[in-house]
């Protein structure tokens, strides 16, 4: 079975109540949406306290190229606009808005019909999704259309998918790959339309054999749409071992995927495309996984974007006595909570809470050059040296050893049987060889 | 005894065989230098700190002696001894920089910003600075990793254990930057050592809101200005809702102390105040 | 929820495996060479293993509490590993007070002094061996005979010959008086393969039986503490070197399975070269290392001083890890 070919680890997938249907919540009393959600240039709001707003109205607008939209995923009235922290450990300039009934704006298309027929042309397409404020819900949440925007001099040849949900724990693109398949392949034929690609292949791990079932039966009725069983490996799904694995073909190091002519996306960005350009509906509602092996109520809750994570926390049964972590985001690569006084962003795909006693790092010693790592490592690279480097400052060296490679995915820390903390030091040693880079 | 002065023998001819190549080589790859950089060399302190922007003192020597003067450079650690041997050596007038010395700009110490949270990982403030506000929640406090400590090598500084901030002993101290440059957060500032080693100053860098700030840390400076009001030297400048007072201008009079009301400015080295001053306080 | 969060960067998971679990892991893999020597070589075995293991650990734990000034890490178990394949490499009759002194070589010499573990660039154990080698020639090569046959294999001990050559030695030295091989080989010293590859003969306690360590290296294989490439190198590389010389000339060349079954080959090739610390990173790597490893114990045994070549063999190649693991790296993806 298809996977890649370097490093790589298969940690214990926890992947628990997969088969609950996802849970909508109600709306909560009071919305806190951050102002800017997104990779890139940061957004101003255009709204102020006091104002009244309508569901789907915009409430930052970003006319940068790198840039995305907020849209009010309430209606109601604004009540200030504070900092509060967010996923990144800051408190960031958040819109708070007091949830007044449901009220949306007209020229959005509330209805569950499916509607395959895409009618827009190409630069619609691209204009309409940065205007629904589209971005990557893989975890980054790169703007959308900034990678369907082919620079000059680059072709597009083929469009992946990544439905493999490499992540342990994380069953939210499961669950919307399962209730909304058919939207999500129409998702995906309008990026093909879009990009003007002829083929797309969505990768899925074997792990969720009904997706591919589902996925594959609907994609016959689709054009150049192939579904790719792939084998159980972290981390399928960066978007360079994701390539590797579907097409055998590498990106060279250093470089982005378009370069040898793939664009990658996700299953639920897909989704986000398909109501941005069918149904006309910004990006204001996700699918987030409450999960953890103590948690009462494991579930997927849909919820608008801005509903404070208390909620979720509350309906999936309350944070248990001995919880040590709230993670946003999957175990290897998602980010340790600061404060539960924060809300779901558009790059919330699942709130973790782990066990006080798993929560710990272990002490760290020596390390015993047993070499784990650099077996785990998907990129090819020396962690234990890298590390090493990173510590000793020795900047233009870590350089030299591609540093700058490094996907940051965990597996160098996950698999030191001496707790070392490689990643760590990594991504200090990468910030500081990139500013190194900069200046020469 | 044939024996022994065989191996005499040996080992004389061997000696005086590798003297003659060492000669040769000394003088074939002798390397012409000007001999003041030696002296200016052996007149640094040899601590290779750093603290005069150049890595290394025989780097720092070759600069001076490039120049030809000590005008814009200075060896922090050396003082102004060692500016004044060297301009002697180079026969030229000294230029005497008021020595600094290190302060840290921080009292969120355990009690006055209690922790919300633990952190675990990399002891390395840099990292902690990138994951997170720091465990008492003031997004430009201390995050009590201890860097700087690392930095130092005069062993000039040490982490408080029970406070969790990094104290510098200022007998050590010789303000070489070092510190300063390994703080991610900027807390640490090389001021004027002052007279008696007298220094006023604002020990907080929380650029929130007042509300905000004394939210993380019952000491930090909320931006009220009152110091900025009293003071009469116009020493006092508020940027970012925090107020900085400048070493320069300031004259060590100490109103502005007992007028903050978060304590958050700090004086050093001064004898207690007057009793009846502090009765004038407590009515203020 | 009273307690405070914990924050730190990803990963938040760790894999079941840590430092603890792959030394003891390495010492179970020891035990069942340590139950044949004991069964070949009676009590002294025991009390060799048992010294050995017990100065190990207690010169770790002082030097690192009294020298270093360190909280002691000698439940890790790495200790216990440098005891046993110390007590591994020497006869089961040598003085005790030889043993504790190789013990102090291994820990504070070749360990300790370059930092504890992970630090050393030299296999501890082996250091010791050849200091021991080297200071004590006489009492470290006269091998005891074994006390006991096993499947009616094996010269057992009399009480006029306790002590006697190990095959290899026997070998190495007949060749070196001209005497043919074929002559040497129908020697009641040197057993059959079979005899061999039970390990019922004289030598060093460990290293006699073939199947014993074999087993252990399955079960690291097994637990993934160590990989394949170094002794497949180590024992091909060997092999492959022997049949060539015993094809050139098979009366003064030994035949390659005698030399990979005895003389300590088997133990160094999967416990003592695959030391994780002194050995190479890459897979590439460590095939260089373990072929590197093969032909210079071959060259030693054929060419060298001493019969036996395997510690020499490894300690010059782990002078050489650095270099390799310079040389060999992985391949960077994308590139």
């Amino acid at each position: 079975m298809k996977t890649f070919k370097i490093g790589g680890v298969h940690p214990p997938e926890h992947k628990l109540k997969t088969e609950d249907p996802s849970i909508t919540l109600d709306l909560p009393k009071q919305g806190t949406v951050f102002v800017n959600q997104h990779l890139g240039a940061p957004s101003q709001p255009i709204v102020a306290k006091g104002d009244k707003v309508k569901v789907g109205q915009l409430l930052t607008k970003n006319e940068s190229f790198i840039g995305a939209n907020v849209h009010s995923p309430f209606s109601g009235t604004v009540n200030k606009i504070d900092l509060v922290y967010d996923a990144s450990g800051y408190r960031k300039e958040a819109i708070i808005i007091d949830v007044e009934g449901d009220e949306w704006l007209e020229n959005i298309d509330r209805s569950e019909d499916v509607k395959r027929e895409i009618t827009l042309n190409k630069e619609e397409i691209i204009a309409k999704i940065k205007e629904m404020g589209v971005v990557g819900l893989g975890g980054a949440c790169f703007p959308t259309q900034v990678k369907l925007m082919v620079p000059e001099g680059k072709t597009a040849e083929c469009l992946v998918i990544n439905g493999v949900e490499c992540e342990p724990y994380l069953t939210d693109d499961y669950r919307l790959m399962m209730e909304k398949g058919e939207e999500i392949l129409i998702g995906v034929s309008i990026l093909q339309k879009a990009l003007g690609v002829k083929k797309a292949y969505i990768g899925i791990e074997n792990n969720k054999p009904k997706a591919i079932e589902h996925l594959t039966k609907l994609a016959e009725t689709f054009e150049g749409i192939e579904v790719v069983q792939l084998k159980v490996m972290y981390p399928q799904g960066a978007e360079k071992q994701l390539i590797y694995s579907i097409l055998k073909k590498e990106v060279p190091s250093g470089k982005l995927p378009i370069d040898i002519g793939c664009v990658v996306s996700n299953v639920a960005t897909s989704f986000a495309a398909y109501e941005a350009v069918q149904k006309n509906k910004p990006l204001i509602e996700r699918l987030v996984t409450v999960t953890g092996l103590h948690v009462e109520k494991v579930s997927n809750f849909k919820v608008r974007i801005g509903t404070p994570i208390s909620m979720l926390l509350e309906a999936a049964g309350g944070v248990p006595e001995n919880t040590g972590k709230v993670i946003s985001g999957g175990p290897m690569m998602g980010k340790a909570l600061l404060s539960l006084d924060t809300a779901v962003a558009k790059g919330t795909s699942a709130l973790l809470l782990m066990d006080e006693k798993d929560s710990h790092r272990g002490e760290p010693v020596n390390c015993i050059r047993c070499a784990k790592c650099v077996e785990a490592c998907p990129m090819g690279l020396e962690p234990y040296l890298l590390s090493a480097l990173a510590e000793n400052e020795n900047f233009e060296r870590l350089l030299d050893e591609n540093v700058l490679d490094c996907i940051e995915c965990g597996c160098c820390l996950y698999s030191c049987p001496s707790y070392r903390p490689l990643l760590d030091c990594l991504r200090v040693g990468k910030q500081k060889a990139r500013v190194l880079q900069s200046k020469n | 005894m044939n024996a022994i002065l065989l191996s005499v023998i040996i080992f004389v001819s061997l000696g005086a065989f590798a003297a003659t190549i060492l000669y040769i080589i000394g003088k074939k790859f002798y390397v012409e230098e000007n001999p003041l950089i030696g002296v200016v060399s052996d007149l640094l302190p040899g601590a290779n700190c750093g603290g005069c922007g150049v890595p290394g003192c025989r780097a720092f020597a070759e600069v001076i002696v490039k120049q030809g003067s000590m005008a814009g450079l200075n060896c922090p650690p050396g003082g102004a001894d060692t500016v004044q041997n060297i301009a002697k050596a180079l026969g030229v007038e000294a230029v005497v920089e008021d020595p600094k010395i290190a302060v840290v700009c921080c009292s969120g110490s355990r009690a006055n910003s209690p922790k919300k949270a633990d952190y675990q990982g990399l002891q390395y403030c840099g990292f902690a600075h990138s994951l997170y506000t720091g465990e008492g929640g003031c997004p430009n406090g201390c995050l009590s990793l201890g860097s700087c400590v690392k930095a130092c090598q005069f062993d000039a500084m040490y982490m408080d254990e029970e406070t969790g901030l990094p104290v510098i002993i200022e007998e050590k101290c010789v303000g070489c930057d070092a510190c300063v440059k390994a703080c991610p957060r900027q807390i640490i500032e090389l001021r004027l050592k002052g007279k008696k080693s007298r220094r006023i100053f604002v020990s907080c860098v929380n650029k929130q809101k007042g509300a905000l700030a004394k939210k993380s840390c019952s000491v930090a400076c909320i931006g009220c200005s009152k110091c900025q009001k009293i003071c009469t030297f116009d020493a006092v400048t508020m940027q970012n809702n925090l107020a900085y007072i400048d070493y320069e201008k300031c004259k060590l009079c100490r109103k502005c102390v007992p007028e903050c009301p978060t304590n958050a400015i700090h004086e050093l080295n001064f004898p207690p105040r007057k009793v009846v001053e502090k009765t004038e306080t407590v009515e203020n | 929820m009273n307690n405070r969060l914990i924050i730190s960067g990803a990963p938040h998971v760790h894999s079941p495996e840590n430092v603890n679990k792959i030394m003891w892991g390495v010492v179970v893999a020891l035990l069942p060479a340590a139950f044949v020597a004991v069964y070949f070589f009676g009590f002294d075995a025991l009390v060799t293993i048992s010294v050995a293991v017990a100065s190990c650990l207690f010169f770790e734990w002082a030097i690192q509490k009294y020298m270093l000034k360190i909280t002691p890490t000698v439940t890790d178990g790495s200790a216990v590993i440098t005891g046993l394949l110390l007590a591994f490499n020497l006869p089961s009759n040598l003085p005790i007070w030889m043993t504790v002194l190789g013990s102090l070589v291994a820990i504070g010499v070749a360990k300790m002094a370059f930092g504890g573990l992970g630090k050393n660039p030299f296999n501890p154990a082996l250091v010791a061996r050849c200091f021991l080698l080297i200071s004590f020639p006489v009492a470290m090569t006269s091998w005891p005979k074994i006390i006991r046959p096993l499947f009616g294999e094996g010269l057992v001990a009399s009480p006029d010959a306790l002590t006697g050559a190990t095959p290899l030695g026997y070998l190495v030295d007949g060749i070196g008086q001209n005497v043919p091989v074929s002559t040497l080989m129908q020697s009641d010293v040197v057993p059959s393969y079979f005899g061999m590859f039970l390990g019922a003969h004289g030598g060093s306690l460990g290293e006699i039986s073939a199947i014993a360590i074999l087993l252990g290296g399955l079960y690291m294989l097994w637990r993934r503490i160590i990989t394949w490439q170094i002794p497949v190198a180590f024992i091909g590389s060997a092999f492959v070197f022997a049949f060539i010389l015993n094809v050139v000339n098979p009366e003064i060349y030994i035949s390659p399975l005698a030399h990979i079954l005895t003389g300590g080959l088997m133990l160094g090739a999967i416990f003592m070269a695959t030391d994780m610390v002194t050995s190479p990173m890459s897979p590439k790597g460590q095939l260089l290392f373990g072929l590197g490893c093969g032909v210079l114990t071959i060259i030693i045994r054929v060419w060298g001083a001493f019969p036996e070549g395997v510690s020499f063999a490894i300690l010059i190649m782990n002078a050489f890890v650095p270099l390799i693991d310079k040389a060999f790296k992985p391949r960077v993806f994308g590139k």
